[in-house]
């Protein structure tokens, strides 16, 4: 009998170890062997611990699974109250397209043969048998853009760093995804942590680079381990090391850990940090193209970004380019969370809209209470009111709606939000979260805290100055923290201006 | 403990096995907490000498990073979700139930020293929140009276 149990660490922070403990107990009692398969997730958090059996019909899910739901799942699987059915026929799984995550929850992450004998190592092998050229003019022709949050093309990133010249270039993967409302990249470095692998040297054999880290935050633990067995395994078997798959240039790559500081998601930060420094902002110009790690030619790039490059290369760009809206080509990750009734990963290509999205995927609020705001791409992405909820998913369309769509995470809340609470959180988070380098950013936060709280008590002359404020940091900061708070202040102030004039109007 | 020749042989032996890598500071750091659940004053000057570093630049390090902790925290770190994903399931009161469950009044350690409670922004389980992590024991979905149980396992 093979059973899967999701070592995600959303299931295990839903119970998954205590289920699996029991499942193997459970299995012994009866004399049944049992081999457990720790996997991925397959990303619906409200069934997990989401527990598969594999069947002659293929495999069949049971969620959410607690530890005295076990017994009857070894006795009665066919009639047990939690059976879901074949895993892929959950219509909420059924309606993605599932391209970088095709393997999350599939697979066991660690065992490279799983990962080949699911499509793994294709990209990289095609890419191996193509030149710098070709290299470069298919992930151009793919259409992929930082998903990060930038947007920037990846394919012209890798084109500058392939030109420069310098005796070492490196591949950098940020994985430091401190936005609120974002778990992909620790799902994707979790559940499939070889694509991320076979990506990161893809971008190395393209530009030329020998070297990579993944600087991965410490709130993930999970993802740390993952990363860190699976580039052991890697190694072990000669897909990183002097000569990839034993035929094709030096790459290898470690895993480093952040220390706690949001900030180091912003690439230059991050680059200091690698180095050993303190995690504050550099000033662009130079780009880190040019002059990135050690001052040398460097590749940073998110960890979906690179995880996807591997289905590009054995796909064909053209394939990733024929998914998706304007100019956001290929699939998202969107990352549902907050007060929803269904949360998750749910990836399907560019287009859908918000309103889809929250009411059809999510399927309204957990609290059954009507949905009042929805702050997209993290603590630095604007709150739509539902009267935005046509816009279609992409960067040009979220951009033109005064928003951003960041790393694609959306957080839902109902009408017991008070937006003025949720406008001196940002500033707040700014302030804690400063790196101090640039004076907007440093001291507006502060400033905007304090400014929020006189609006509070009803000091109508501090809205002029929260504005000219949100203006000096928007167009002052350095990089996004400063630059970007002002979104989901000013959004809040300009679509739900009640949560603001409320106490005004009470101290009149 | 920290002054003794102990404490700088077992310190020096940490940053020997780090020194080959680039750029080793934040590696050695998280050594150093990790072996003394802080990273004491008395390391800095060793560490900078080691690296051929300012202590300026060493303290600078240490404290830019919210990880690093200048004293070594109560015997059970409890740190809550203060983001805005956990904020929209709940986040604001299980931060002040958590606080009153332990009596405190703000974040901080408590007086006997057991427990230390922190806020933490984004564990990435926001879609199960609100989130805690007791120790190295993820909660989902946490109550102050899930956390008051894994605090006491």
């Amino acid at each position: 009998m093979k059973i899967y149990v999701p070592r995600d660490a959303a299931a295990r922070s839903l119970g998954a170890d205590k289920v699996a403990n029991a499942i193997v107990l459970e299995a012994t009692k009866r004399g049944v062997t049992v081999e457990l398969v720790r996997n991925g997730s397959r990303g619906m958090v409200w069934l997990e611990p989401l527990v598969e059996i594999e069947t002659a019909q293929g495999r069949t899910a049971f969620g959410p699974v607690t530890v005295a739901d076990v017994p009857a799942l070894l006795d009665a699987p066919d009639t047990h109250p939690k059976a879901q059915g074949p895993v892929e026929l959950i219509p909420w799984f059924a309606k993605q397209t599932r391209l970088t995550f095709a393997r999350v929850g599939l697979i066991d992450p660690l065992s490279l043969s799983d990962y080949e004998a699911h499509g793994g190592l294709a990209g990289l092998r095609r890419a191996l048998e193509m030149d710098g050229d070709a290299l470069i003019d298919e992930m151009k022709l793919s259409g992929l853009r930082g998903r990060g949050g930038a947007g920037f093309p990846t394919g012209i990133k890798w084109d500058t760093v392939r030109l420069a010249q310098a005796d070492q270039k490196y591949i950098v993967c940020n994985a430091d995804e401190g936005d609120s409302g974002t778990f992909a990249d620790r799902m994707l470095m979790e559940g499939d942590p070889f694509t991320l692998i076979e990506g990161m040297a893809i971008a190395g054999v393209t530009v030329g680079a020998t070297k990579g880290y993944v600087y991965i935050r410490s709130e993930y633990p999970d993802a740390i381990h993952q990363m860190s067995e699976a580039i052991r395994i890697a190694r072990m078997n000669k897909l990183l090391g002097p000569s990839l798959l034993g035929t094709g240039p030096a790459f290898d790559m470690e895993v480093r850990v952040g220390a706690g500081a949001y900030v180091c998601g912003e690439e230059t930060s991050l680059l200091n940090s690698l180095e050993g420094k303190r995690g504050t902002v550099r000033a662009k110009p130079p780009l880190p193209a040019l002059q990135g790690l050690f001052g040398k030619p460097t590749v940073v790039n998110n960890v979906i970004s690179l995880a996807t490059v591997p289905w590009i290369f054995a796909n064909g760009a053209q394939a990733y380019k024929d998914f998706g809206l304007g100019r956001s080509r290929g699939t998202i990750p969107l990352q549902i969370a907050g007060n929803v009734k269904f949360g998750g990963l749910f990836e399907t290509a560019f287009g859908m809209s918000l309103g889809e999205i929250v009411n059809d995927i999510a399927g309204g609020t957990a609290t059954g209470r009507p949905v009042k705001a929805v702050q997209v791409g993290g603590p630095l992405g604007a709150y739509f009111p539902v009267s935005k909820f046509a816009t279609p998913f992409g960067y040009e369309e979220f951009d033109g709606q005064g928003g951003l769509i960041g790393h694609a995470g959306i957080v839902v809340f109902d009408d017991s939000v008070d937006m003025l609470q949720q406008a001196r959180f940002a500033m707040e988070f700014c302030a804690v979260e400063s790196c101090g380098k640039c004076t907007p950013c440093r001291i507006g936060a502060v400033r905007g805290v304090e400014t929020l709280d006189r609006i509070a008590q009803g000091d109508a002359a501090a809205m002029p100055l929260l504005v000219d404020l949100c203006d000096t940091m928007r167009d002052g900061s350095l990089c996004a923290l400063g630059g970007f708070t002002p979104y989901p202040v000013m959004s809040a102030v300009t679509q739900f201006p009640d949560d603001f004039a409320r106490l005004r109007e009470a101290a009149e | 403990m920290l002054d003794t020749a102990d404490f700088t042989a077992r310190l020096r032996e940490i940053i020997a096995e780090h020194l080959p890598l680039e750029g080793p500071l934040l590696p050695i750091l998280h050594a150093v907490q990790a072996e003394w659940g802080h990273v004491p004053e008395a390391a800095v000057p060793v560490i900078a000498n080691a690296l051929n570093l300012g202590r300026a630049e060493v303290h600078g390090v240490v404290t830019f990073y919210h990880d690093f902790r200048h004293v070594p925290a109560g015997r059970t770190v409890v740190k809550v979700c203060a983001a805005e994903a956990c904020q929209a399931q709940g986040g604001r009161d299980l931060v002040q139930a958590t606080l009153k469950a332990f009596g405190l009044k703000d974040y901080g350690t408590t007086l006997d020293g057991k427990v230390t409670v922190e806020p933490i922004y984004c564990l990435g389980l926001c879609a199960c929140g609100p989130a805690a992590l007791v120790g190295d024991r993820l909660l989902g979905r946490a109550t102050a009276q899930s956390i008051g149980e894994e605090v006491l396992s």
